[in-house]
């Protein structure tokens, strides 16, 4: 059997037809293979979602409990038809998994988003020998090569002493890059109060359930709040509010924003940012081809967001 | 050389001018001797690297990295130094040597020996200080702090008036050890060193017209403020300088005026494009700014000119302290044995009083004139804007109505507020093109209706840019000040603005009532200037 036969893509995502499963699929499927709970890859109105136990608890977040006909968390090996699938760690967020596939001697593993370097608020990511190997390539560039993380935080807290009068915007994804760099910010031993978007607030909530512990947290958004108040403070919300009204409130905001792309200068230019803090969740141009040399699959498929 | 690179990182996304004056500040505070001051002479372009080209630089990274990879990489990150930077595998670590040490293997290094040098140097160095050390080989940082900046953050870490700093400037080198002793406080004023220095410039306050009543019109004379650049052209012991106004050495554009100056002394006045007898709009002398070499052909089109206001150095003898009515005696003398191709004085604009001087400011003789001057006779050459001796009371601004078009978000303060505003006029086809951008004029609590207007009112996004819906029907009129137009190529509506700001909301107007192209077109200068 030829690895396309056990898995390739169609309009709604990568298909399994021996198993009759989508993985990832970008439109409602009638059996969905999720790896982690990100919304361009986790989609409500699947008939049935397998997917790992906290990343359906993620989904449930988001879309609320009934995002699909029927859930079921995985564990182990499960017999979907005539192939095997298993959920392995991936590394990108709390969740996160890569999902092997496999048929006779004949396994792919599609790994979903993922990254290699150490971080507490997600599972280590577990490398799977196998015949195929799916990977993401967001950083497939040799330009993009993530710093250390903790050398980043320490830019943001030199700024926060250099302009105490400012308040400090930091840009994150809600699920996931907010949770990592709130964790980062503590372990630099930073003990004050963060104050969060409301999108955040379920994520956070949700990490800190799961044993993550990020410390104290106050809304951001509180009407009664004067705005001297956040001069040196750091706020956290996803990098859209940074536009909108909301942050209208905050005095002489400095915006950061923690993201790989913040590696190339223009993008930060562009965006605004004053403060560029150069965190990923996703390999970079080291841990792509190391990966590849440590699987050394038959056949490396590269998928580029969408 | 981490501090400077660490410098370099933060300078190129703060947009602020304050906070970078800040960061500057901190550089000069935290580095030590002689480092601070090779950092300094970097960003105001005082830092020679005779043997290093940047041309080289390709060759290099070729040696290193994939042909192909390279090209999509610097395809995708835009700029030639970002890219080496970030493609180069150095240390991660940074163990690359103090500034100091990098600029002295830099200087003393032959063209052949420095590629091996740069690569060297490379490969020990971190992320950020490749990207640093490549900016010093290409030269120019584009870190978006002019060398007036500069001047500036040093004038404020010393606790000095930035007119001493541009006096002092063209006498002192790299690294400005004398220069930080004395701004830290431990040594005297470095003593004024350069042949031909510049003198830092005497400037006018603007009139407020109520306080013409308070004003003897016979303590003054008028002058017309002619639309140039105000520059001092100052020749001495052989040795002969054109700076601007904020002591920028800018002989090198203009070639031919400084051929003319075989006086000794130092002129104070307007540059000007001036063809036979008639000074060109402000335009055609932008042509001439900026170029480090100029053709026969530019300076023979646009032949440069200087109109002299005052004489501050009249051979040996320094011209300042004597009153203003005699240095214009002293400069009307001078004068004569002048090229009267490349120099004039400035007339005098005699006036009994103010309504006479109004009368003229309202009716100039010449189209580039920018308004009036008054300066007391007995006023004394000092640096800076003192308030009293001079006044500048310029022409009204030109009006027009535009609409609204496009709003983009600002940076720092503003950047969650949409606070730069594209506006349009009507064409004779009956659409809307856009004329100019500007983003003051307002005050904050019409800045907050504007950034609510926008975002009501958005059509489409692109980025941070939005456009605003904007028709016959519907839309914002903006009352737009400006202080003069010409042609340009690079503007789809062939004209472009100096200066615009918006001076009012117009809440209460159509735009259907709002201004035509073809009122601005009546309105720009007549083309004189020859193609070259």
């Amino acid at each position: 059997m030829t690895p396309d036969a056990l898995l390739h893509p169609t309009p709604a995502g990568l298909y399994c037809p021996l198993g009759d499963f989508h993985i990832d699929p970008v439109r409602a499927v009638p059996r969905a293979l999720i790896t982690h709970g990100h919304a361009d890859h986790a989609r409500a109105g699947h008939g049935q979602v397998l997917a790992t136990r906290r990343t359906l608890d993620i989904m449930g977040l988001r879309y609320g409990a009934g995002f699909a006909g029927e859930v079921q968390a995985a564990e182990g090996a499960h017999r979907i038809g005539d192939v095997t699938v298993a959920f392995h760690p991936a590394g990108h967020v709390l969740g996160s998994a890569q999902i092997s596939v496999t048929h006779g001697g004949l396994r792919i593993v599609a790994a979903g988003d993922y990254k290699r370097g150490v971080d507490p608020t997600a599972e280590t990511c577990e490398p799977v020998p196998c015949d195929g190997f799916i990977t993401e390539a967001t950083f497939g560039l040799p330009v993009f090569r993530h710093p250390d993380p903790r050398a980043e935080i320490a830019k943001l807290l030199a700024s926060l002493r250099a302009f105490p009068d400012r308040a400090h915007l930091v840009g994150v994804y809600a699920l996931g890059k907010a949770q990592r760099v709130l964790r980062l910010i503590r372990d630099a031993g930073y003990d004050e109060t963060f104050y969060i978007h409301g999108a955040l607030e379920k994520p956070c909530t949700y990490y800190e359930a799961e044993g993550i512990a990020l410390g104290p947290l106050a809304p951001a958004t509180s009407e009664k709040r004067a705005a001297p108040e956040f001069a040196g403070r750091i706020i956290l919300g996803p990098p859209s509010a940074f536009a909108a009204r909301w942050a209208q409130r905050f005095p002489d905001p400095l915006i950061a924003f923690a993201s790989g792309w913040m590696q190339i200068r223009a993008r930060t230019r562009q965006r605004g940012v004053e403060l560029p803090l150069i965190i990923s969740d996703h390999a970079d141009w080291a841990e792509l081809p190391a990966t590849l040399t440590e699987l050394d699959p038959g056949e490396v498929w590269v998928t580029h967001g969408r | 050389m981490r501090a400077f690179a660490t410098l370099l990182d933060r300078l190129v996304v703060t947009p602020g001018r304050l906070s970078k004056l800040r960061l500057l500040q901190t550089y000069f505070r935290e580095v030590p001797d002689p480092d601070r001051g090779w950092g300094l002479a970097a960003i105001t372009r005082d830092l020679e690297l005779p043997g290093v080209k940047p041309a080289m630089l390709r060759a290099l990274v070729a040696e290193r990295t994939d042909e192909e990879l390279f090209r999509l990489s610097y395809d995708y990150v835009g700029d030639l130094a970002e890219t080496i930077a970030l493609i180069w595998e150095g240390d991660p670590d940074g163990s690359v040597p103090p500034l100091r040490e990098v600029v002295t293997l830099l200087q003393t290094t032959s063209r052949s020996d420095a590629p091996g040098r740069v690569a060297a140097l490379l490969d020990r160095s971190g992320p950020s200080e490749r990207f640093a050390l490549l900016k010093l080989v290409t030269g120019g940082l584009r870190v978006g702090v002019s060398a007036r900046l500069a001047k500036q953050a040093l004038a404020a870490y010393g606790a000095v008036d930035v007119t001493e700093i541009e006096e002092l400037w063209h006498g002192l080198a790299p690294p400005y050890e004398s220069l930080f002793a004395w701004l830290d406080g431990r040594a005297e004023k470095p003593a004024q060193a350069a042949a031909s220095p510049f003198r830092p410039v005497m400037l006018a306050t603007a009139l407020e017209e109520e306080s013409l009543a308070t004003l003897a019109p016979g303590d003054f004379l008028g002058e017309w403020k002619w639309d140039g650049i105000r520059v001092q052209a100052t020749a001495e012991g052989g040795v002969r300088r054109l700076y601007s106004r904020t002591g920028d050495d800018i002989s090198r554009s203009f070639p031919d005026l400084l051929a003319a100056m075989t006086y000794e002394g130092a002129l104070d006045g307007e540059l000007l494009v001036v063809r036979d007898g008639a000074v060109a709009p402000f335009s055609d002398l932008q042509q001439r700014l900026g170029r480090k070499t100029v053709s026969a052909k530019m300076q023979a089109g646009y032949p440069a000119f200087l109109r002299a206001y005052d004489l501050l150095q009249d051979g040996a003898e320094d011209t300042r302290r004597l009153p203003f009515q005699e240095r214009r005696a002293r400069l009307e003398a001078f004068a004569k044995t002048l090229d009267p191709a490349r120099f004039d004085v400035s007339p005098l604009l005699p006036f009994d009083d103010w309504a006479a001087l109004a009368a003229a400011r309202a009716d100039p003789p010449d189209a580039v004139v920018e308004g009036v001057m008054l300066k007391r006779r007995d006023s004394v050459y000092v640096p800076g804007r003192p308030k009293g001796p001079w006044f500048k009371w310029k022409r009204d601004p030109y009006l027009i109505d535009a609409v609204l078009l496009y709003a983009q978000r600002g940076h720092g303060k503003r950047s969650s507020f949409y606070s730069d505003f594209t506006f349009g006029v009507w064409t004779a086809a009956g659409a809307l093109v856009p004329v100019g951008k500007a983003y003051f004029g307002f005050t904050d609590a019409e800045l907050r209706q504007l950034d609510k207007f926008v975002r009501d009112h958005t059509v489409e996004r692109f980025g941070p840019v939005r456009s605003v819906r904007a028709g016959a029907d519907f839309e914002l009129v903006l009352e737009i000040a400006y202080e003069g137009l010409h042609r340009s190529t690079r503007h789809k509506s062939g004209v472009a603005m100096r200066f615009p700001r918006i001076s009012r909301l117009r809440w209460d107007k159509p735009a259907a009532e709002a201004d035509h192209l073809s009122t601005l077109e009546a309105m720009l200068p007549v083309e004189s200037a020859p193609k070259v």
